[in-house]
């Protein structure tokens, strides 16, 4: 059947199966595959996207609950925070792999939008739920902060 | 031959040899694919000529194919692969320097380090470069990425390619200027005739160069090491300004035209069989298209696939109900009595009975019974799973009898020999396309998921992407080894240490090829067990004998992992039996620096594969970077209460790491990671900022491991499956802090990549040990006796 979704402030209308998660239909209906497939089941956070400016984990969001909504990517996602984050990612040659890198900037943006300064603890908390295999989290640590104090 | 289709848009030259124009056929293909790629894989569209036409004219491609058959003196081979430049460096009259990665990009910014060397000796414009994967094809040389060996194997034969094409702009600018080579010199981008001070820059002297023959190595002048403007700096990563958009391409997101998607139900147990199955369910599945039924393995595993039932599907999705849907009976085989519980008993009792002797020196036995102190102790850790955060997938499509395959690899040529034997066709006939990593660590090593991807596209008769989720990934993987060792030492009535035997038993690597192989070989033996440096008068190493039971295969640092954790464990153990400082005692141990070759004890040593005149065992240089790591780290400082320093030191892939950790225990038991101090000996490093990355990412991997990773069958079954029940570190259990420091050297380049995982584990179980009394001798930390708390089991009570 067909769902329209608002991706990226474009509309596109899919044919897939209404319990489909948003991850399948971004990554092999409409070619988005900069938002990763790492666990399927919420726990790496590698899907890690912006619905109504929360982030949600993609791999579990199927689409029928979507309908209406704002959904933001990494393709699509700007503004401050995400050029901060962007910049600070350079900066500090933050990814290795990168595989995850996608989901981790979705959710650090997130949590600068809402903690200009965060603590320590605040990134324990905004960050656990994104895995690094390759280890960058003492990069990513720093990242956030240094975007943080670019933000001002 | 397909692709002798509208190649460059031009006809080739036809005095060419077929095996030029096979080449020339070769070249062109991999680079407009690798064009291509960065535009989304398009085919046969106007933006794929674009592409070509930008990338590289008919003049370049074909002079480049030319000088690849002209046998060129001594730059023809040389450390494992065709030195010559055409083959890796293209200019183009913008000033464009393209450059051909042989080596897979998994995030240890190999694109970086390759196009720092190139474009250094070739003296451009960093600004100008542009760099491309190559395909898997044996042209390039050895393209194995892993074994830490990218830069040690290629370093000299990037740097002799950069300054071959720099002599080659030098002699074209002399010719143009009628002037002497000498005269004319090479620098950032243009040749400048020193005398008069005229100038050419590369793109304007681009086509004449190529007229050039290829300069033999007595010709070409490498730089000196003042005069680098790349190499040993912290240059930036080319590819996180695309990794930050979301951009570029991994094996998951290879995305072609009439692609369909498909997941596969294999066998739970390693040789284990379909006796049944029913698809009826599956094929009701909307978007589920058909199942293809893979053959069944048997042995030795090698890379061949598992077998199974495939789901094909319109998207990942319908495949992954798909599965689900299926009925499937499986037939038990010679594995499904292996259980972990039990085999860690039987692993324990075998490894505490003396076992074959590998390397000698002195008599361990009588050193022993004479000390004043004797020391014993058992170390076990189950098996890993690398679990990059990419699971395997690879996309194959089929042209008659032929076959394209594209996904995530870092043995492209074992890959391309891979499909080749399973689907029993000329290798020739595959073309084997490397897109970026998410990841590696020994896994992607093994071409199993290119040969399903093979076996299945040529069944379907359409382009077919196999997806592996993180449970395949989990249940299907080629393990790190389980393993036990015992060890003994001998301490006298100063407490110097004056025996050691260290004796090691796990199922070998080599059963993976060689079924029913139940010996560790040397290869196994090298990682950390017959190459341990100690200045102990009576040393001996002996090894076990344990079957395989699953498919065994090297995972990051391979050996040294749990022969690393047992010895610098041990030393630790031996110095609090001696009441000593560990950190001095393990200096002790080390000795003086001296060079130390296990070929002269009894053992088979092969340096791993590098030579020993170049790439000595040096106790020096391990003695020096545990000093500086225990400097960085202030070792002796006053700790707050509940803290502890532990250190470890480790040889492996020719380089010296320490790392000194520092762990935090509350009064709850809850353990909590200050700061992590590295000191790295890689000899010569390219990139400083990227070595610092591995070393961080290395080190977070061993203590990932070593806090979480357990892996276990039953009835010959994997029973983890997903992050929940397969653990790894994340953000909150991350150490605060790392600081890494690089020992400045001129040595050759060492290995970068695995160097820093072995020390991780043994550094943080001695800092538990410092700070709580408790001595971790089975890995993870928290098993399932001890969950996430610290607790010394007598506080239990």
């Amino acid at each position: 059947m067909s769902i329209t979704l608002k991706i990226n402030g474009k509309e596109h209308t899919v044919d897939a199966s209404p319990d489909t998660p948003l991850l399948w239909v971004l990554r092999d209906h409409l070619g988005l595959t900069g938002t990763k497939f790492g666990c399927g089941v919420a726990q790496c956070g590698a899907c890690t996207v912006h619905v109504d400016g929360n982030t949600r984990r993609a791999c579990v969001a199927p689409i029928s609950g979507l309908e209406g909504k704002e959904i933001v990517t990494i393709e699509g996602v700007e503004g401050p925070e995400a050029d901060a984050v962007r910049e600070a990612w350079k900066e500090i040659d933050v990814p290795q792999c990168g595989y995850c890198q996608a989901g981790q900037i979705m959710s650090a943006i997130k949590l600068l939008e809402k903690k200009r300064d965060p603590s320590d603890e605040d990134i324990d908390l905004g960050m656990s739920g994104n895995i690094c295999r390759c280890g960058t989290y003492m990069r990513i640590r720093k990242a956030i902060k240094q975007a943080a104090g670019d933000l001002g | 031959m397909s692709h002798e289709q509208p190649l460059v848009g031009q006809e080739l030259d036809p005095g060419l040899t077929r095996q030029a124009r096979e080449l020339i056929l070769n070249l062109s293909d991999n680079l407009n694919r690798a064009t291509a790629s960065r535009r989304g894989f398009l085919k046969g569209s106007s933006a794929f000529v674009l592409g070509l036409f930008l990338l590289s004219g008919k003049t370049a491609q074909a002079a480049g194919a030319t000088e690849l058959t002209a046998k060129v003196a001594d730059l023809e081979t040389f450390q494992g692969g065709d030195a010559t430049p055409h083959l890796f460096i293209q200019i183009q009259p913008d000033e464009t320097i393209q450059i051909v990665c042989h080596l897979s990009e998994m995030g240890q910014q190999v694109w970086t380090a390759v196009a720092q060397v190139l474009i250094d000796e070739l003296d451009a414009p960093w600004e100008n470069v542009r760099i491309e994967q190559a395909e898997g094809h044996p042209r390039f040389g050895n393209q194995n990425t892993d074994g830490s060996r990218s830069i040690r194997y290629n370093f000299e034969r990037l740097r002799w390619m950069g300054a071959a094409m720099r002599a080659m702009l030098e002699e074209a600018a002399a010719q143009t200027w009628k002037v002497p080579k000498k005269e004319c010199k090479g620098a950032l981008g243009h040749v400048t005739h020193v005398p008069s001070g005229k100038k050419l820059s590369y793109g304007a002297l681009a086509e004449r160069a190529r007229e050039m023959k290829v300069p033999p190595r007595k010709a070409i002048t490498l730089k000196k090491r003042e005069e680098w403007r790349q190499i040993n700096k912290p240059v930036k990563s080319l590819t996180t300004p695309s990794i930050i958009r979301g951009e570029g391409e991994f094996g998951q997101d290879v995305r072609v035209e009439g692609m369909v998607y498909a997941v596969i139900a294999r066998p739970p147990q390693l040789f284990g069989k379909i006796k049944s199955v029913d698809d009826k369910r599956a094929l009701e599945v909307p978007g589920v298209i058909r199942t293809v039924r893979l053959p069944d393995l048997e042995p030795p595993a090698a890379f061949k696939p598992l077998g199974g039932v495939a789901v094909i599907a319109k998207d990942t999705w319908a495949a992954i109900k798909g599965r689900e849907a299926l009925e499937i009976t499986w037939e038990d085989g010679p594995n499904a009595n292996y259980d972990s519980a039990a085999f860690e008993k039987t692993l324990m009792e075998e490894v505490r009975k003396p076992g074959t002797t590998r390397l000698k020196r002195g008599d361990v036995n009588a050193a022993l019974d004479a000390a004043t102190k004797r020391v014993k102790a058992d170390y076990y850790m189950p098996h890993q799973a690398h679990s990059a955060m990419e699971p395997p997938a690879v996309m194959a499509r089929w042209d008659g009898d032929r076959v394209t395959c594209r996904g995530c690899s870092q043995a492209p040529q074992s890959a391309r020999r891979n499909v080749a034997s399973v689907c029993g066709i000329p290798e020739d006939n595959v073309t084997l396309e490397v897109t970026w990593l998410g990841g590696g660590f020994g896994r992607k090593s093994k071409g199993d998921h290119f040969a399903e991807a093979a076996l299945i596209a040529r069944e379907v008769g359409a382009p077919v992407k196999v997806v592996w989720t993180r449970e395949d990934a989990t249940r299907h993987s080629y393990y790190h080894t389980v393993s036990a060792q015992h060890l003994e030492g001998a301490l006298d009535d100063k407490g110097k240490c004056t025996a050691f035997l260290h004796r090691t038993a796990f199922p070998t690597i080599a059963a993976t090829f060689t079924y029913g192989q139940n010996e560790p070989r040397w290869g196994d033996l090298r990682q950390g067990a017959t190459d341990t440096p100690f200045a102990v008068a009576n040393m001996q190493v002996e090894s076990g004998k344990a079957d395989a039971h699953v498919r065994i295969g090297w995972m990051r640092s391979v050996a040294n992992i749990y022969h690393a954790f047992a010895v610098q464990s041990f030393a630790s153990e031996l110095a609090h039996a001696a009441g000593r400082d560990p950190l001095e005692f393990l200096l002790e141990l080390i000795g003086p620096p001296r060079l130390f070759d296990p070929n002269k004890e009894g053992a088979e040593y092969d340096n791993y594969g590098s030579p020993m005149e170049d790439y000595p065992i040096d106790t020096g240089r391990l003695a020096g970077v545990v000093k500086e790591a225990a400097k960085l780290a202030g070792w002796g400082r006053t700790l707050p209460e509940g803290h502890g320093l532990g250190v470890a030191v480790h040889r492996s892939f020719v380089s010296y790491v320490a790392t000194v950790i520092e762990v935090a225990v509350d009064a709850d038991g809850k353990l909590t990671i200050p700061g992590v101090w590295s000191a790295i000996d890689a000899g010569t490093v390219v990139n400083t900022n990227h070595v610092k990355a591995q070393v961080e990412g290395g080190t977070i991997f061993g203590l990932s491991n070593a806090l979480y990773g357990e892996i276990t069958a039953e009835n010959g079954a994997i029973v983890q499956s997903n992050f929940p029940d397969w653990r790894v570190m994340r953000m909150n259990e991350a150490p605060r802090a790392m600081e890494v420091s690089i020992i400045p050297s001129t040595a050759p380049p060492g290995g970068v990549g695995e160097p820093p995982t072995p020390p991780a584990a043994p550094a943080l179980t001695n800092a538990i040990f410092a700070a709580t009394g408790i001595r971790i001798r089975r890995l993870p930390v928290f098993d399932a006796s001890r969950r996430d708390r610290l607790v010394k089991k007598e506080q239990n009570r």
